[in-house]
Formats: C-alpha cells, structure tokens, sequence
C-alpha cells in the first residue's frame, strides 16, 4: 500500500521531449514508473525514449489514447500554468508539477479552478513524489529509497533526499514520500498529506520536513494533535535564516515575525513531535518511538 | 523585489490612486529646487527599503525652499539601519484630518489576494494587529473574479469612510488591486491614506513589493530595482543565477537546493561557527556556476573556510567533484575547502578531492564540523 502514486499508476509526461522531461522521465521508467504518454505540442506521433513512450500533442488525445491517471509536469515557468489547466480540463486526476518560478497570481488561479474540479495537485516547484518499490513520480533519485513503513512529506528537494537516505542508511525504510513544494501557493498541503499517510495501513511513522515561511507547519502540528496517532518525527530547516529575505524557495521568508523556524519547532513539539536538531537524529528518533 | 516609495507612487499613480505628486532629489540644491516648484511647506523623505525611516531622522518637515534645502542636507548621507540615504522624496505637506490603512497581500493560508483594512492608519500594520486586532478587517478577494463592489463597500463602511469620500474610495481601492495584478505584486499598501482638512481622500505614503517569478514579464519594474540597497555580491550572485544572501559569518557555503543550503546554515551554528552566506548553486552543479559561486563566497573578506555540501542524487558525484576542483584552481584567494559529495559515485568524487588536497566529509554534521575548525584554525593563523 501507499499514497498517490502506485503500480496502476499510468503516468504522462508533458515536457517529455525537454532535456529536463527526457532525463527524469528516463530515470522514472528505470525505477519502473509505468509512464504510458507524453505530450509536446507539435510532436504528437513521434515517440520519445527510445520509442518506448508514444508522444501527442494534447493532453485529450494522449488520455484516450493511453488511459493515463497522472501527469507530471516538466514545462518551462511560462507555460505550466495552461499545462495544469490542460491536465485538469482533460480529466487527469492527478497532477504533480515540477516546474519551478511560476508568478503567484498565476498560480492562485490555477489551483482554484483544480481544486473546483476535484483534481490533486502536488507542487509547483517540487520533486514529486516515490511510492517506495511501485512508482517513482518526479525527479527524487530513485537509489536513495527503501521499502519500509515510515512515509514523509516535505517542503524542500534535496534536503528530502538527505533525510531520505539518513533513513535507509539507517536501515529504516519508507513507504510514500511526498514533496509538495516550495512555493507560497502549492496543491497540497502538509495537513493533507498527513492526513493520507495518517489513513495509510503501510505507513507506520511519519516525517515532516519543513522550513521557515507561512504557517503550514502550525497547521499540521494543530492537525497531528487532534488526528495522528502515529509516531512522528520532523526537521524544520533555517534557523539561522535572516528575517526579510527569501532563502531561495519563494515561499522560504520570514515576515512581520512570523514564519520563524522556532515558532514552528514549538508548535511541533507542542504536538508531540519529536523534533531534530540536524536531520542525521531522524532515524533514532523515530527509532526512540519505537519504529523498526 | 521591494520597490522604493517613490516607485510605488509612480505606479499607483498610474492607476488612478490620488496623491499629491512630489520630486526625488539626490542633492540638497536639488530639493530646494523641488521645494521651490512644489510651493508651501514640504515633506522631506529619505527613499530607503528598510523599516522605521522616520523614527531614524530620515522623514522632516519643511515650511520654505531653504528649510528644504536645509533638511534635505541632514538626511542624504544618513545611516539608516546600515544604509546610507542617497535619495530623497520632496512632496508637499498635506494637513491631516484623518489616517487610514490600506493594502493587499498575496495570502498564503487563505490562497487568495486578500484585503487588509484599518482605521489606525500611520503605523505598521504588525503593530496594530498586536495591539488591537478588532481595529483590522481583512477580506480574502475571489482568486477568480477578484475585487468586486460588495468588497469596497464593505471596506468603505468598516473604516467609516464620509458619505461624500465613498466614491473616490472605490476609485483608490479599485487602483490599488488593478496596480496589484498588473504589477505580479506580493504586497501593495498605501499607509496613510489620508482625509485632509479640506476633505480630500490622498495617498500619503506607499510600498510595493514584486513577486520575483514574476519579473522576467515584467522588464520595465525590474528597471525599478535600486542597486544602492544590494550587496554588490548579491547583484553579481544575481545575475550569475545564483541564490545568494550574505551573511555575518566566517564560513562560506556552497550547497544546492534551498532547503539543504538553509539546513547546512543551521548546522554551521549548531557546530559553534556562523555561516558567511546563504548560497543556492541550483540543479547539476557546473563547472562554470562553481566558479562563480566560489568567487561570490571569497569576495568577503570574512570568509575564512567554505563548506560545500552537493547531494548529487542523479548527477555524477565525480562530475562536481572535477567541477569543483577546476574552479578551484582558477580562484584569486585560497581558503581551507570541505567538501560533501553524496550521490552516484561518491567514493570516485571523494578520491579526486582527496587528491586535490580537498577536507572530504561524509556526514554532514561532520562536514560542519570539520568547516568550524577549519575556520578557526584559518582565523589563528592570520590573527
């Protein structure tokens, strides 16, 4: 079991033909992602991959044609919008977009005509997200997973990754892990993938990665406490970060006072998180709470 | 991108919000002869992007062209929170009857463009949201149809705006969200916006800021950014398309993706050093983006050690690691280097540092701690 993303997975690829969309694409289809389309406007009928993958030039003509369920997203900032908006007008319920620096207000649009039209979005700028040993969705190296019971869910990339692999390392494996994005307005929110891993009968524990910005992380910590019985352990990152700046991630900025990485670590201890001061501690904290 | 006040004027003016229009001086000469063309008392402004201008002397009356001239000479050159006042605002003094507040916000938590309203107006925001939240409205907007006439009014009678005032209200508030959208903004307030003695409604004081995904369509605002506030290395940083913030401290770092670039900050503290800089090389680590990050970390002088820590995941380790052995190799200044490659092919990554008489590391917490102790060693010997 998992979240998401799984082998009935039938994944499409708008961008495929990038340099971008090719190489993970590739990488996706080695982890065994069952990518069945792409789409490149103006290309449709060639192939890409090595003519493993057929390509089409509309989201419409690809879902007819190949059943897909999910999208993955690799288009430039300027055209991402209209590919999110294409995937949900053509019916895909699941659509994980990578893209990074997309403007806000677009963005603000987009995700409430998706979300009116009952379709999942995960990001934008995100890695997307693995369901350990099924489907890999996104651009999460592949090599640093383990199939186990603890699920994760994050804000960042590689900080993902190093957490990722501090796990395996540890010999803790991971069933779903989620990246939902950087930026100030993304699909998915932490509470939501909590409440999935939450629901989840093969995730056992759970992580959070989170950094400073917004009040996602109050959020989830107010949802852990009423909902989650699972043991949890978390890592918020940039407790040196300087307030007024945006540390890279659009969203990543400390403002008015709020955002701070240590109003967060409060409120996630409040709720009975065990929080790390380096991300190498997650593995015995999760350890100290019993996971195996 | 924060925007000058005087910019902020500019484009609210364009959509049709009332002000009384004043002239940027760079020189005392120059702010009298404003002050002369303006007529009447005068409000002198320093234009600078950090907070608390006026408590700082950077905000003076001025009842005559001399008196301009005079308080304009106080102000340029002023240290306001660590930036030297270059510019000034002349604008004419209005009397005030009356103090509002008025803005937008690209709202995280409610994904909407929302409304932010308030009859104390002259002081920030955060402060009377600390003091008397009851006296702050705040109104998500329609991601869809935006700003419609229930809003205004709804906003208009919340501030207890005069029956004859309500008209150029709705033009003030409809000028601010059509230069909101227009401008791709994350935040544009007008505070004060004012009634005068003789009953006019003006925007006394405004600040835009830009969501920087949004520049690249918008190459007439990026003109409107002011060098004069940017470290020189953040601009460099910039325009390499680079993610740079510069720190305090004496340890560079060299890292890719945000959140492991905040993360090896945070273990920089936690390893009892203080991070030089916040540096996010992006995706694929190159050659010539090393280079280039290396040479933005070591123009501060501060800088002691760099700890570059790169989890490769797809991209080959060995890779960055010649990448970054190359760049080193052309840099002007030498420092103690430790560098973290994880990913494809760490242990080929790890020889050819090693080899190029690099510090490797293979956790990052050790990685920290080997950067800390370089530094020290590195500030002992100079010292």
């Amino acid at each position: 079991m998992s979240v998401l993303v799984n082998r009935d997975t039938r994944l499409l690829v708008q961008g495929i033909t990038g340099r971008e969309g090719e190489f993970h694409s590739s990488a996706m289809l080695e982890y065994g992602t069952d990518i069945v389309a792409g789409v490149t406007p103006g290309k449709g009928g060639q192939t890409a991959l090595d003519g493993r993958v057929p390509v089409f030039d509309t989201v419409v003509d690809a879902v007819r044609e190949t059943g897909a369920n999910a999208t993955c997203i690799f288009v430039p900032a300027g055209a991402a919008p209209d590919a999110m908006l294409e995937a949900a007008e053509a019916g895909v319920p699941l659509v994980i977009c990578i893209t990074e620096g997309i403007p806000a207000l677009d963005m603000l649009r987009v995700y409430h005509v998706l979300r009116a039209a009952g379709v999942r979005l995960i990001g934008p700028n995100c890695p997307g997200l693995t369901s350990v040993g099924e489907a890999k969705v996104g651009i999460i190296p592949g090599n640093i997973h383990r199939a186990g019971p603890v699920g994760l869910v994050s804000r960042s990339g590689t900080l993902t990754y190093e957490v990722v692999q501090a796990m395996t390392d540890a010999g803790l494996g991971q069933s779903t892990c989620v990246g939902i994005g950087g930026d100030p307005i993304v699909g998915t929110s932490f509470v939501d993938v909590l409440d999935m891993l939450n629901h989840d009968p093969a995730t056992e524990a759970i992580v959070m990665i989170g950094e400073i910005g917004g009040e996602e992380e109050e959020r989830a910590a107010a949802f852990v406490q009423r909902e989650v019985r699972k043991p949890m352990a978390a890592f918020i990152a940039g407790r040196t970060a300087p307030p007024g700046r945006r540390m890279g991630h659009a969203g990543a900025i400390i403002s008015g006072g709020a955002g701070t990485a240590e109003s967060k670590r409060a409120a996630l201890e409040a709720a009975g998180i065990a929080v790390a001061d380096s991300p190498s501690q997650i593995p015995q904290l999760l350890r100290a709470a019993g996971v195996r | 991108m924060k925007l000058q006040e005087y910019r902020s004027k500019e484009i609210l003016a364009r959509h049709g919000v009332p002000m009384l229009a004043g002239e940027t001086a760079t020189t005392p000469a120059e702010a009298r002869g404003a002050a002369e063309r303006i007529g009447g008392p005068v409000v002198v402004k320093a234009q600078v992007l950090v907070g608390g201008r006026g408590k700082a002397g950077g905000v003076k009356l001025a009842a005559s062209p001399e008196e301009a001239e005079a308080r304009a000479g106080e102000i340029i050159g002023l240290d306001i929170k660590g930036v030297t006042v270059k510019t000034v605002l002349v604008a004419p003094a209005a009397d005030i009857a009356k103090e509002f507040y008025l803005g937008l916000i690209l709202d995280r938590a409610a994904r909407a463009v929302t409304l932010i309203a308030s009859p104390e107006g002259g002081v920030e925001i955060e402060e009377t949201a600390r003091t008397n939240p009851q006296a702050i409205l705040r109104l998500p907007l329609h991601a869809l149809i935006g700003l419609q006439p229930h809003n205004v009014r709804r906003a208009s009678f919340f501030l207890g705006i005069p029956a004859e005032l309500r008209r150029d209200f709705g033009a003030v508030l409809d000028g601010l969200h059509r230069a909101f959208v227009e401008a791709d903004a994350d935040l544009a307030e007008i505070n004060p916006l004012v009634i005068t003695d003789d009953g006019r409604l003006l925007a006394l004081d405004a600040k835009i800021v830009l969501d920087d995904s949004a520049l690249p369509r918008h190459p007439d605002l990026e003109d409107m950014r002011d060098l004069n506030e940017e470290e020189p290395s953040e601009t460099a940083a910039r325009e390499a398309g680079i993610n740079f913030i510069k720190l305090d401290g004496s340890i560079g770092c060299m890292v890719n993706g945000a959140g492991l670039a905040m993360t090896t900050m945070d273990l920089v503290k936690l390893a009892g050093g203080e991070p030089a800089n916040f540096l996010d090389i992006g995706g694929g680590a190159k050659a010539d983006r090393v280079l280039a990050a290396f040479r933005i970390i070591l123009d501060d002088p501060n800088v002691k050690a760099i700890l570059v820590n790169i989890f490769g995941g797809i991209t080959r380790g060995d890779e960055v690691a010649r990448g970054i052995v190359e760049a080193r190799a052309g840099l002007e200044r030498e420092v103690p280097m430790v560098v973290r490659i994880v990913g494809t092919n760490a242990a080929e990554a790890a020889e050819i540092l090693r080899q190029a008489n690099l510090i490797t590391a293979t956790s990052l917490d050790d990685a920290a701690a080997r950067a800390v102790a370089a530094a020290s060693r590195a500030s002992g010997a100079t010292a």
